[in-house]
């Protein structure tokens, strides 16, 4: 057959009912989405600066009338404020960095090591992401406790740091590297750390990032364990503290307070997000989207 | 060499995976009060305290309404946002972001937030409920409203990663099935259902089960925002209040946190069985 002119595509944005389409069918629902998205987080950041008098009414507004940085004076007075959000900082990057090392560890292990029954060590970790740490919950708890962790910082980081997620997204990354590449060293002379240190992370450094960032934001968030395990102030962390400043008889009057210590909590994840969401979404979204 | 890299990692997760799993069904075979040195052998007694007590029917019954809402709820949404984002108009990669964020934010943070929201007395929404005049629901003291309230919350945090996934399988449809759905004459609507809604499946199976899975594993909000659990004990709350609340029954918290480890390990081999299935025949 000869050819046939086909017309030209009709230039969406010039054309005025697409662009109503575009408006009814995307921008109207996502706009709706992002505001009920939002507005919480935003109301949350404006009330933490709001006064006593602005936090109880009847008839609250938007932005903060007399604006006070007092809400967060007062979590400072209630709680060790610094020491609680130290802690924080220290459980999660020290959790993270060995959760990460070992992840990394295991990965090289399982793809570049020969050993028996690779695959059985490899499912054996696997099951491990069904069990989910509430069921672990007494048995640690007695464990930890008889061992004297109450109350410790390792007794806070010691039984979450055995890491299947991480290990699992590594391997799956490892087995896509060339063989080609990891010969030349060996051919090299290279061992498994020159191997590992030069070759192996530098080419996988998205992947590590990704691991890392995820494993971070969760051991930050993580609330269970450290909830049981921690009953001094001086040792909590931050959603343990809120916890804390959350117990009070008049809750009304604590609002304020409340919403400056989920500020503590919750920006700095936002931040981290805002800046690096593109990566932090497709790890926490890859065992479902990759196929 | 491969001992030297994989041990440390293995040892820990059966010191404090497999090992739990094993000893909390010891556990679930005594009479024991945490703290205490002393327990006794009971049998299948707190299996049969929970299956007869009239409480455990209303924790099952709770455990079953805030899972099918809070799934049901998040995937709807997520799917709906999602048809949203696959226009792919200018923004919508903003709006991906900020439909997510709150996935990745603590569950206690967030609960906080919630709370004040909707206080009775002085929350934001009873404010905009009284402005069009209509009364302020007691959230927080009437159980059927607190368990309203956790799904709200969980919906508002987890639908945006329901959205990412569907928007992946929206995008993975080739367009020209669609195209010759329009050639044919098919309305939208019937597009929709006739077309994309079938080649999503694998995507909503698949949501179903893991977004059924973090459901009956939810907590942080449960915990930060109705403490007592009237109205929203589901079962993993129930573990917990039975172990660290006032009657420190370590034995039946135990026997409770069995049960819903069975209830997550049935619907994990569904969803491997599946991703089994889908890896040889897909």
């Amino acid at each position: 057959m000869s050819t046939v002119d086909l017309p030209a595509p009709p230039r969406r944005a010039l054309s005025a009912r697409s662009l109503l389409d575009a408006v009814t069918s995307a921008y109207v629902p996502l706009l709706v989405a992002v505001l009920v998205v939002l507005f919480p987080l935003l109301w949350m950041t404006l009330s933490s600066f709001k006064p006593l008098t602005e936090i109880i009414t009847q008839t609250p507004a938007l932005l903060p009338q007399a604006p006070t940085t007092e809400n967060y004076a007062t979590v400072a007075e209630r709680l060790p404020f610094a020491r609680v959000f130290a802690n924080s900082v220290l459980v999660t990057a020290v959790g993270a960095a060995i959760k990460v090392a070992l992840a990394v560890f295991t990965a090289y292990g399982l793809v570049f090591v020969r050993f028996p029954l690779k695959n059985w060590i490899f499912a054996a970790l696997l099951v491990t992401l069904m069990v989910p740490p509430q069921v672990a919950l007494l048995p640690n708890y007695t464990l930890i406790t008889a061992l004297g962790g109450a109350d410790t910082y390792w007794g806070i980081i010691l039984p979450g740091l055995g890491t299947a997620f991480g290990t699992f997204l590594l391997r799956q990354h490892f087995r896509t590297l060339p063989p080609s590449l990891l010969e030349a060293a060996e051919l090299d002379g290279a061992g498994h750390w020159r191997r590992l240190t030069r070759v192996v992370l530098p080419v996988s450094a998205p992947t590590v990032a990704t691991v890392a960032l995820i494993t971070i934001v969760y051991e930050w968030n993580d609330y269970l364990w450290p909830l049981v395990i921690i009953s001094q102030p001086d040792m909590m962390t931050l959603p343990v503290g809120l916890t804390l400043l959350a117990n009070v008889d008049n809750r009304a009057a604590a609002y304020g307070q409340l919403m400056a210590g989920s500020v503590a909590v919750i920006v700095p994840v936002l931040i981290v997000f805002v800046a690096l969401q593109r990566h932090i979404i497709a790890g926490l979204t890859q065992g479902a989207v990759k196929d | 060499m491969f001992l030297a890299l994989v041990l440390p990692n293995a040892a820990l997760i059966v010191a404090f995976a497999y090992r739990p799993v094993i000893e909390n069904i010891r556990y679930s075979l005594l009479n024991w009060t945490l703290g205490s040195p002393n327990a006794t052998f009971v049998g299948l007694g707190n299996y049969v305290t929970f299956f007869t007590s009239s409480s455990s029917a209303e924790i099952l019954w709770t455990t079953l309404v805030f899972t099918v809402v809070t799934v049901g709820g998040s995937m709807v949404l997520g799917l709906l946002i999602a048809l949203a984002l696959n226009r792919r108009v200018p923004g919508t990669g903003v709006a991906r972001a900020a439909v997510f964020s709150p996935y990745v934010l603590s569950g206690v943070g967030v609960g906080l937030v919630w709370l004040f929201v909707f206080d009775p007395s002085i929350g934001v929404l009873g404010a905009v409920l009284r402005a069009v005049g209509a009364s302020t629901p007691d959230f927080f003291n009437d159980p059927t409203l607190s368990l309203v309230m956790i799904c709200v919350v969980y919906v508002w945090k987890n639908m945006g990663y329901a959205a990412v996934i569907y928007l992946a399988g929206l995008q993975s449809i080739p367009r020209d099935l669609l195209e010759a759905s329009a050639l044919d004459g098919a309305s939208a609507s019937r597009t929709f259902f006739k077309v994309v809604l079938p080649l999503l499946s694998p995507v909503t199976f698949f949501l179903i089960v893991t977004s059924a899975l973090n459901s009956l594993q939810a907590f942080d909000l449960i915990r930060i925002m109705t403490p007592l659990g009237r109205g929203t004990t589901t079962l993993i709350y129930e573990a917990y209040l039975q172990a660290f609340g006032a009657s420190n029954r370590a034995g039946y918290s135990a026997a409770v946190s069995t049960i819903l480890f069975a209830l997550l390990v049935v619907f994990t081999l569904v969803q491997l069985r599946w991703m089994e299935r889908r890896v040889h025949y897909a």
